[in-house]
């Protein structure tokens, strides 16, 4: 057992606390230190920077767009992957580019160990090992233009050991250590992953300043020592021939490194009768687990028993990294004990002889909902305290990172009086995933998922440079120069459509030939090379033969043409659906507005109303009971308000 | 910014002598001149000035055949109603007349106007007085929770269970796709586009077959909606069998046997009602039997026609007291029932009771009970044992339909188009599915269409897209690491 000390003294003045330092922690104080506000992170272990204690890979489908996204804002996510992966793949790349999406295994502990680095070397950042216990706050009043609303404004934290750091702003990052318990059968212990030190006495604090919490879990596979593994019975898992990077500004020929494989290889009926038999020991069908687990990355218990139809389940075998022996074991994350553990991966072909290096485990930890923060991930009623990551009830490491980012930016540009930055789900797949969370009722940890984004196609992975450059320079955490290679790599695709558009191709007989070789339709009348190129048989690299005044161009430049050229249709119908869009987002909702006055809102619609306070009358409809009718009245209501 | 523009009847439907269609927004003037043609058979209706009408004809745009003769009206922005360009179509009268033009405008790239957003607009550009705001909004709340109403009830079940179904099969697509976008390493989309293409042909098919049928309104259920409201053992559930001609709702000697609503289509002499039997209405503590009642009261509210079942061999009590303030200003007929047992209630103490309670039509109901048809509520002694009483009452029926007392829902031909316009949508977004399957393009961009085309078909039957696709996914599908 731990005491903590009584009294308090002050350590220290700075600006920014961040409570943290794993993704969401990193890319949050990095934020707040470039913008040049004196930032400390906090971890109960600084062996934990930036750890990854589940899969050995980032990105992903819709993953890998938050990583460009955040790469592009000027986060480091990418950047650092791009220094410590050991294998690379671009996922979906027989599908729409929209879906193309990039994934990389890492080396865990290079990872971590860069990551330190570069928060080591930022200036304005000081790292320190300690627990923060509380929050600090003091009331004030601030006043609308109808009366003064008493509010808590942020002004420091106390750690474990009485030391207050004063500041302006803190941004909760605690992932999953608050009150964690790791779950394996029927052993129970009181830590954070990898059984590190939980943080068992922030939650009390958070609940005292009128916060809500609640109970997620999620889950992790065991760990396999790779000299024990048979891979002879195992397919071979190759990484992708040419690489490419997540970075923006990583040099593509800097990448291409030797990689290593991973391995895949099936349960089966065996390892299926093993679980069923033992299902009365999983601490989740025993009914000890009470927080809400992830649907998406369901253990294998979960899998067996939903999908009992399903012969096989696949395992994919992911190296730790290549100073070790270590070997994940993806899609049979478990929380059964240790004995049944052991005999249900000795059923997969390839792990007969396996030895378990680390257990698999459920881990369970108090999170909030996130419908207590603005868009900007402040929370409404604390001024100053921003979060970010899975403490606002998401999952995986991307979307800590991308929440961590915009909290890190908007806790700083609140603190330099400036407007802050809020993404819409029309902009990037992080402005879906933070609308999602503060405007949706979530059961569960949050996934990113390409199907949440209603607008992908504006939304690829290749062209998040293009549409979040422009915002990041502009928050000051991109350079001048870096900015003004995109403006140009925008002209250059603009100039290039322009060309291909105006550019006539006549029913001449070398077209014709041309167009014969290619088994495509010939011509009756003229046309231009961007009508030939919306041919799913043509591409730009084809029609070259025929173009005889095209300049060389850079390869991400051709990419940019080709995409807007082809699926123009497409795009433009998803332009004109954001048109709409974006008229509901611009209608802003004040935030004194008293919904009690419209008599015409149905009952649910203002209890929700009340208890939600959306920004705009587009996050009001996407708040589950407001009908279009609601929204109607509402608009009808703003109207008068304006002009009264 | 650009406007969207909206069309809608703007006189009533019935069948009146001239009808007016309203067309508003930034390209009124020029979807109306697509289908307008002068009395030379030109094009010329955008050169007009504001503020003139128009002699000419409405013509299908296909085949130029002439729709109807018209004037027509056109209003420029800011000098209209809305404030928007207006034009208005002045055609002549008829429900069938009004809504085929209206389809064609629809068709010339207007859509259906919300319920109340004509109004909703004019108060928006500014042209209603601010004091005005309250009215405003519950005009809308009012008449979009009626439009939503009908819309659900007046579907067919066999439409609304067709509609379902396409809805699942297009989700589960949608769901597939998705899920092998999100994990491709464990979900395959080979060979694919074959099964889709199929599925596609089949739900276009359905859907064209679906705008057929909305074309002759058969998707919706017309006829007169007709609730049987009365106390428990009154002979409500009997009356609906006598009139139905088989033993459908449960009868017993216990009060209170009817815990739900029983619904049946009839037709008698020409006249079809959509009869609703309703539990008994009485203060009631057992809970499965009050959300009956409450149930019946609220059906009530929007019946075109209420028969109310006494039993005459019981005194009245409060019960009948509430339930005659229900049917005050409704159509109704009330029935004496069980007149083959000793009267205890009589036509006085029913006049009594309806003067209590102070209905509209209280002043002639006296001289004119059992009369003529020129009131809103009569009389007749029934018994459903013996089935007197009945001639009467179908008499009774008849007479206030061919007396215009009773009419079809207006509504009704106003959700139709509503219901219309939405399959159509899910038909063109499915087209391009079709387009895309075609072309060959990646599968990524079927679900966009598809997910069109299944919220489409949710507004028809009142449902919204949500949360539909990941539970969709999570349930069919094995995902994840």
């Amino acid at each position: 057992m731990s005491e903590m000390f009584n009294g308090s003294f002050i350590q220290d003045r700075v600006d920014v606390c961040v409570v943290g330092a794993g993704h969401a922690g990193c890319e949050a104080a990095l934020a707040c230190a470039r913008l040049g506000l004196k930032t400390v992170i906090f971890t109960v272990s600084v062996d934990s920077i930036a750890l990854m204690p589940c899969n050995p890979n980032i990105g992903g489908t819709s993953k890998g767009h938050l990583v460009r996204e955040i790469d592009a804002l000027g986060g480091e996510m990418g950047k650092n992957i791009d220094k410590t992966f050991i294998q690379s793949k671009m996922l979906n790349k027989s599908k729409g580019p929209a879906v193309h999406s990039l994934r990389a295994q890492a080396d865990k502990a290079e990872y971590s160990r860069a990551m330190r680095k570069v928060l080591e070397d930022q200036e304005n950042l000081t790292i320190k090992q300690a627990e923060v216990c509380k929050i600090l706050t003091k009331n004030y009043s601030c006043y609308s233009n109808k009366e003064s609303i008493a509010s808590k404004k942020i002004t420091g934290v106390m750690t474990f050991t009485g030391a207050v750091y004063e500041c302006k702003s803190v941004i909760l990052c605690t992932g999953t250590y608050l009150k964690a318990r790791c779950l394996c059968g029927e052993a129970i212990t009181y830590t954070g992953p990898n059984g590190l030190q939980a943080a068992d006495h922030l939650t009390e604090s958070l609940e005292s300043l009128g916060i809500e919490m609640r109970r997620f879990k999620t889950g992790t596979p065991a760990r396999m020592d790779g000299s024990t593994i048979d891979y002879s019975k195992m397919e071979e898992q190759f990484g992708d021939d040419k690489i490419v990077p997540f970075s923006f500004s990583t040099n593509p020929e800097n990448v291409q490194i030797d990689q290593v494989s991973c391995w895949l290889t099936y349960t089966n009926e065996k390892t299926h009768d093993i679980i069923r038999s033992n299902l009365d020991r999983s601490p989740i069908y025993a009914g000890i687990i009470e927080g809400t687990g992830p649907r998406y990355c369901p253990s294998i218990e979960d899998k067996v028993v939903k999908f009992s139809d399903k012969e096989r389940h696949q395992v994919f075998i992911e190296p730790e990294g290549v100073h070790t022996n270590e070997m994940y074991v993806g899609g049979m994350s478990s929380s059964l004990p240790e004995d049944v553990q052991l005999a249900m991966y000795r059923t997969v072909p390839g792990l007969e002889h396996c030895k378990i290096v680390r257990n698999a485990y459920a881990i369970e930890y108090d999170c909030i909902d996130p419908r207590q923060l603005y868009p900007t991930l402040e929370f409404k009623d604390i001024k100053g305290l921003f979060s970010g990551g899975q403490f606002n009830g998401s999952s995986g490491y991307e979307e800590a990172a991308a929440q961590g980012l915009i909290a890190g930016i908007n806790a700083a540009l609140t603190i330099l009086g400036k407007q802050p930055v809020v993404l819409d789900r029309s902009q990037a797949y992080i402005g879906v995933l933070i609308d999602d969370l503060v405007t949706k009722e979530n059961l569960e940890p949050y996934r990113m998922m390409t199907s949440r984004a209603e607008y992908r196609l504006l939304l690829r992975q290749d062209n998040a440079d293009l549409r979040l450059r422009e915002i990041s320079y502009e928050v000051g955490l991109v350079s001048e120069e870096i900015y003004h290679k995109t403006l140009q790599k925008k002209k250059m695709i603009e100039d290039e459509i322009c060309r291909l558009k105006s550019t006539v191709i006549g029913a001449a007989k070398e077209n014709q030939d041309f167009l014969e070789k290619h088994e495509s339709a010939l011509l009756k009348t003229g046309t231009n090379l961007a009508e030939l190129m919306c041919r799913p048989e043509l591409t730009y690299e084809i029609l070259a033969e025929i173009d005889p005044k095209r300049k060389p161009l850079p390869e991400d430049v051709i990419e940019q043409v080709e995409i807007e050229v082809k699926y123009e249709g497409y795009i433009e119908r998803q332009m004109r659906q954001v048109e709409q869009y974006k008229k509901m987002e611009r209608k802003r909702i004040p935030a004194d507005l008293d919904y009690n006055d419209i008599s015409s809102l149905r009952l649910e619609a203002r209890q929700k109303l009340i208890c939600y306070k959306p920004v705009s009358v587009g996050q009001a409809s996407r708040i589950s009971g407001v009908s279009p009718a609601d929204i109607s009245v509402l608009l009808v209501y703003l109207e008068h308000y304006q002009r009264t | 910014m650009k406007t969207d523009t909206i069309a809608a009847i703007a006189t009533a439907m019935s069948d009146s002598g001239i009808g007016i269609i309203r067309v508003s927004g930034d390209d009124a003037v020029m979807i109306v001149d697509k289908i307008y043609r002068n009395s030379d058979q030109k094009r010329i209706l955008t050169k007009y000035a504001t503020h003139t009408i128009h002699y000419g004809f409405i013509i299908e745009e296909e085949d130029e055949s002439v729709i109807d003769e018209v004037m027509v009206t056109v209003m420029k922005a800011p000098r209209s109603y809305t404030t928007e360009d207006t034009v208005e179509i002045n055609c002549h009268g008829g429900i069938l007349m009004m809504r085929k033009i209206l389809d064609t405008v629809l068709k010339a790239g207007a859509r259906i106007a919300e319920p109340g957003e004509f109004t909703k607009r004019a108060f928006l550009n500014g042209r209603i007085d601010l004091s005005r705001a309250e009215a405003v909004m519950d005009l809308i709340q009012a008449r979009n929770e009626f439009a939503l109403q009908s819309s659900v009830k007046q579907l067919k079940g066999s439409v609304s269970d067709k509609i379902k179904s396409l809805r699942e099969d297009i989700l589960y697509e949608i769901a597939f796709i998705e899920s092998a976008l999100d994990d491709p390493e464990h979900i395959s989309l080979d060979g694919y586009h074959d099964r889709l293409s199929e599925k596609t042909e089949y739900i276009m098919r359905e859907l064209n077959g679906l705008l057929d049928s909305a074309d002759d309104g058969r998707i919706l259920k017309e006829g007169i909606n007709t609730v049987i409201v009365g106390k428990p053992n009154a002979g409500k559930s009997s009356l609906l069998n006598i009139l139905v001609g088989e033993e459908k709702a449960i009868v017993t000697d216990i009060a209170g046997t009817t815990r739900d609503t029983l619904e049946e289509v009839i037709s008698i002499g020409g006249i079809t009602l959509n009869i609703v039997d309703t539990a008994g209405i009485r203060s009631t503590e057992d809970i499965v039997e009050k959300i009956g009642v409450d149930r019946a009261k609220k059906i009530s509210e929007s019946a075109d026609l209420i028969l109310y079942v006494v039993d005459s061999s019981l005194p009245l009590d409060e019960n009948d007291y509430e339930i005659m303030k229900m049917i005050r200003n409704k159509n109704a007929i009330i029935l004496l029932n069980k007149s083959d047992l000793d009267e205890v209630v009589g036509e006085d103490a029913i006049r009594n009771l309806i003067e209590e309670t102070g209905s509209a039509v209280s002043e002639n109901i006296n001289k004119n009970i059992n009369e003529n048809m020129n009131i809103n509520i009569s009389m007749i002694r029934t018994s459903t044992k013996t089935d007197s009483g009945m001639e009467d009452l179908i008499n009774t029926v008849k007479e206030m339909f061919f007396h215009g007392k009773l009419s079809y829902n207006d509504q009704i031909y106003i959700t139709n188009m509503r219901h219309k316009e939405a399959i159509r949508d899910a038909r063109d977004s499915m087209l391009q599915v079709e387009k895309s399957l075609e072309m060959d393009m990646p599968e990524d961009f079927y679900s966009i269409d598809l997910m069109s085309a299944y919220a489409s078909l949710g507004s028809i039957i009142g449902e919204e897209v949500g949360d539909d696709l990941v539970n969709e996914i999570f349930s069919r599908f094995c995902m994840g690491k």
